[in-house]
């Protein structure tokens, strides 16, 4: 007994497991900033502890694929008896992913302000935290905008990834509806289209803010 | 006691050995021109007196805030210790005014109201009170450069700094800013400059030091030294720049 599906069934089950691609992206951006920040502060910091630490935690993120980071979640974990669902495991693993990123672009921005603003403020009597908080981060953040933004576009894509896990997001929906109807290609331009959709706003507004901060102040 | 002491200061860069033993002294008042060829360590001696280079070996007193062999409260020193810097540094996303009202607010956490009236009084010292909301790239080069030194004066300093503050500025924009600084001068203010203006360290200057491969070869009266000067490197160095 075979379920028909018309196109409308596709788009509409796609739409809906947008939904849990789009969470997840969100989610995955909001703590990995959070944490980026912090991974940030301490890459910076002038205790090389923390420097050796966080430089070796941006590296393994940057090092390894984000699918092996997604199955050592996955796997390992449960492996130490904690139990993690694909969706959490799917969170956890981007967030970190994302945090490694964020706080290594953010790194560029901030060494991008110049010395004399570190010297000028040092001499100023200024403490290291009041320096970031007041000199350092308002100038950085005008330079870190729009890269930011243009790297959501690859926490979006990102997500596809934990399909594999078994978090029935966009990509996984479309591998089940795929096998379901056998229109594949049918199936997964509509998944493309739906990333594109999600990430072309993305990309021209990266693209704007660019522009914006090159020429002003 | 005096205002600034410093002994047998040594400073390495790597291998390099740029300051060999420096033992100074600077009275209240004194305004002190460092003089040398580039690379004769005088910059990084200006630099150590607010611990923006660490010391190696030797001690330095400002105001009986001791740092000794590079230990010490560095941020308790430069509360005593302005600086303006070569490039001015003015923080490029604050106007004027909240350049000045910065560190009064954050490090000695003034009232507001209070950091805005010492920000009006520096300002206007350096005549530039109509500027308190301009941003920095508003303002010309010497304007930037009276901003910073008013800067460094709203944190009532007990020294203040100057490193070469007038070399990056055009020069019709120079005399503005020595203006500025020959007027701290006359009020008391301690100063202690590296500058290439000769004629201004030895009409303004009190005391003029000539360093020569991170020593203080000769030191003495500007008018003086500068007419007669004792050693052949500083009549060498005199004749180049004069």
């Amino acid at each position: 007994m075979f379920v028909q599906f018309t196109t409308w069934d596709i788009v509409r089950n796609l739409l809906e497991a947008g939904r849990w691609t789009l969470a997840l992206s969100l989610l995955a951006f909001m703590l990995g900033g959070a944490v980026g920040l912090l991974v940030l502060f301490l890459r910076i910091s002038h205790n090389r502890v923390a420097q050796a630490f966080t430089k070796g935690y941006i590296e393994i993120f940057q090092g390894t694929p984000l699918l092996m980071q997604l199955f050592i979640v996955f796997f390992g974990l449960p492996l130490l008896g904690i139990d993690v669902s694909p969706w959490l495991a799917a969170a956890l693993g981007l967030t970190l992913f994302t945090s490694a990123y964020l706080a290594e672009i953010w790194r560029g921005c901030v060494e991008a302000v110049p010395r004399g603003q570190w010297e000028a403020s040092a001499s100023l009597a200024l403490s290291f935290p009041q320096q970031m908080r007041h000199v350092v981060l308002p100038q950085a953040l005008r330079v870190a905008i729009a890269p930011t933004v243009g790297f959501s576009v690859q926490v979006v894509k990102g997500t596809a990834v934990t399909s594999i896990i078994g978090f029935a997001e966009l990509t996984k929906t479309g591998s089940m509806l795929a096998n379901a109807t056998f229109q594949p290609f049918l199936v997964f331009g509509l998944v493309a289209a739906g990333y594109f959709a999600l990430c072309y706003p993305l990309s021209l507004y990266a693209k704007r803010l660019e522009r914006r901060f090159h020429v002003a102040r | 006691m005096s205002l600034v002491n410093i002994a047998g200061l040594h400073k390495h860069f790597g291998t390099n050995h740029v300051l060999k033993g420096i033992d100074l002294a600077v009275e209240e008042g004194d305004v002190i021109a460092l003089i040398g060829r580039s690379g004769s360590g005088k910059s990084t001696l200006l630099r150590t007196i607010n611990g923006l280079e660490s010391i190696d070996k030797g001690e330095l007193v400002v105001d009986g805030t001791a740092v000794h062999d590079g230990k010490g409260d560095l941020r308790a020193l430069r509360q005593k210790v302005g600086m303006v810097f070569q490039q001015f540094n003015l923080f490029p996303h604050l106007t004027a005014g909240q350049n000045v009202m910065l560190a009064p607010t954050v490090v000695k956490k003034t009232a507001k109201r209070e950091a805005e009236d010492i920000a009006k009084e520096v300002l206007l010292k350096v005549g530039l009170s109509d500027k308190f909301d301009s941003y920095p790239d508003q303002l010309s080069g010497g304007q930037q450069q009276r901003v910073a030194i008013a800067r460094a004066l709203a944190m009532r300093p007990k020294v203040l700094l100057c490193d070469e503050i007038t070399s990056a500025l055009d020069p019709e924009l120079v005399n503005e800013v020595l203006a500025v600084v020959q007027q701290l001068a006359a009020e008391g203010m301690t100063l202690i400059m590296v500058t290439h203006e000769m004629r201004f360290a030895r009409d303004v200057g009190n005391k003029l030091i000539f360093i020569h491969h991170g020593r203080i070869h000769e030191s003495g009266d500007p008018k003086t030294i500068l007419t007669n000067p004792e050693t052949p490197e500083l009549a060498n160095f005199t004749r180049a720049v004069m």
